[in-house]
């Protein structure tokens, strides 16, 4: 779960990346942007539940 | 943002150097809120932790942090995409060779940012005290400025690819950072998420059941005083990133130290008033995460808002800080001082704000957009890199004290004598008569 979610952070920066490159029109951009976005708030909630200990591991 | 930036006359170089001269107080301030944030037997542990780590930082950005960073208009690495310049990484000389220090704004930027990366790395400090070990923290701070920050530090204000978003692809400006709220506040912050993260909760910090219990600071009014103290640092940082990174005149320091001081009054005061509301008194410690948060959340933007947003920005962080600190908390994230709350989420924060309430003169539409890429960049790039390289540091330099030294405390298992000497428990004092 923890690789997944640095991959999905990792995707949603690409995202961005190729929205600010590849498109022009506005609407377009800010909507890829705004995807690459949700797939990095997707994978940070991947990685905070990876770490997050079990009810026994954390005493 | 401009390729480069005119040189400063005799006045502004003076005011600049004055201004930069004030951000080794940011750094005391954080030093004495994340000191009074531990347990007296982890004090001096807390104090000279932050000691080597600035002197660390400094160090390695000397040697090769400037010249990964680099400033705008100097010698850089760039790729070409689609006709356009992608700025990546800059293409200076190692030990500051080939930059005239004689107050010029690249030789003014360098010196700032001795300072700025030192306050990035010691903000990792106050999140993992009482069970990170001496060796590793200079060790993570070797790889934060001699890589991580230059990095990103370039691509924000060294004319980097964030920088040049504006001249690009007509998104607003480019990224806008002026004080530093994304290339030091949340660089550092989410390094310190990242050490949270590999290092787990302190021991006693959760029950069987998995219930969070109270660790408090060991001195309230170190914290306070911190506190007092990290603003006059960051008046100084806004201000001299905004001369320096923006190309803003120095007649507008009134408006930055301004904007600086309201934003941090309306998060402290939010942050009383929801902890008087919650739990029917205020909370010392909240409060002063709250003020700090202001301070970093007025980063971004502060040369070019009004007060009045300044003030709403300063709302949200105390808000934001309060809530946040709480509910990582549950999650079993154990930020002892509460610094990914108030540097990582409100450097973000502050980045967001500046692309919804800066008015940027000459600035195309778009400049959010900007923003949002600049934080979808530190999310999805510095975030994983700098994980990355923590965890090879830890499978090289374990990071966490072993158990018997966080039962020890920290003072007396790596340092061999306690910060208080002579402070004596006289058991006494805790019967109740």
């Amino acid at each position: 779960m923890k690789i997944a979610g640095f991959l999905l952070l990792l995707s949603g920066w690409l995202l961005v990346l190729a929205a600010v490159m590849l498109l022009a029109v506005p609407a377009s951009r800010l909507c890829f942007v705004l995807a690459g976005v949700g797939v990095e708030i997707l994978g940070l909630f991947l990685v905070f539940r990876a770490h997050a200990p079990l009810a026994g591991e954390r005493h | 943002m401009p390729a480069t930036f005119p040189a400063l006359s005799e006045v502004g170089m003076a005011i600049c150097i004055f201004l930069i001269l004030l951000v080794p107080l940011a750094i005391a301030g954080v030093a004495l809120i994340n000191t009074g944030f531990v347990r007296s037997r982890s004090a001096a542990h807390a104090m000279l932790s932050t000691l080597c780590v600035v002197a660390i930082a400094a160090g390695v950005y000397f040697v090769c942090g400037f010249a990964l960073e680099g400033y705008a208009g100097r010698p850089m690495h760039a790729i070409s995409i689609a006709g356009k310049q992608w700025s990546w990484l800059a293409d200076e000389k190692f030990f500051f060779r080939g930059l005239e220090l004689d107050g010029s704004p690249a030789s003014l930027a360098a010196l700032l940012q001795i300072f700025g990366v030192g306050l990035a790395a010691a903000i990792p400090l106050g999140s993992a005290a009482d069970r990170w070990r001496l060796g590793a923290s200079a060790a993570a701070a070797v790889l934060l400025a001699g890589c991580i920050y230059p990095l990103f530090a370039h691509w924000a204000w060294g004319g980097g690819w964030l920088a040049q978003l504006g001249v690009n692809y007509s998104l607003g400006r480019g990224f806008i950072d002026c004080g530093g709220a994304g290339s030091i506040q949340a660089v550092g912050g989410l390094n310190a998420l990242v050490i949270l993260w590999i290092l787990g909760p302190r021991r006693g910090k959760y029950s069987v059941e998995g219930i969070p219990a109270a660790i408090p600071g060991h001195n309230t009014v170190l914290v306070l005083f911190g506190c007092l103290l990290a603003l006059l640092g960051w008046v100084g940082l806004n201000s001299a990133g905004a001369i320096l990174f923006t190309g803003t005149i120095p007649a507008r320091v009134v408006l930055i130290a301004v904007n600086t001081m309201l934003s941090a009054s309306a998060s402290a005061l939010t942050s009383l008033l929801i902890t008087r509301i919650r739990f029917g008194k205020p909370d010392a410690s909240l409060v002063a995460n709250g003020w700090v948060g202001g301070l970093v959340a007025s980063c971004a933007g502060c040369a070019f808002m009004e007060p009045l947003a300044a003030l709403l920005i300063g709302v949200v962080a105390g808000a934001l800080v309060t809530f946040s600190i709480q509910w990582l908390e549950l999650i079993a994230v154990d930020d002892t001082v509460g610094s990914f709350s108030v540097h990582g989420l409100c450097g973000l924060w502050s980045l967001l704000a500046a692309g919804l309430f800066a008015h940027v003169p000459g600035a195309a539409p778009g400049q959010w957009i900007a923003q949002v890429v600049g934080i979808a960049t530190l999310l999805g790039f510095v975030l994983p890199l700098s994980y990355g390289l923590n965890l090879l540091l830890d499978r090289v330099l374990p990071q966490r004290v072993p158990p018997e030294g966080e039962r020890q405390g920290m003072d007396l298992h790596e340092l061999g004598a306690g910060a208080y000497p002579e402070f004596v428990t006289y058991t006494e004092d805790f019967i109740q008569r």
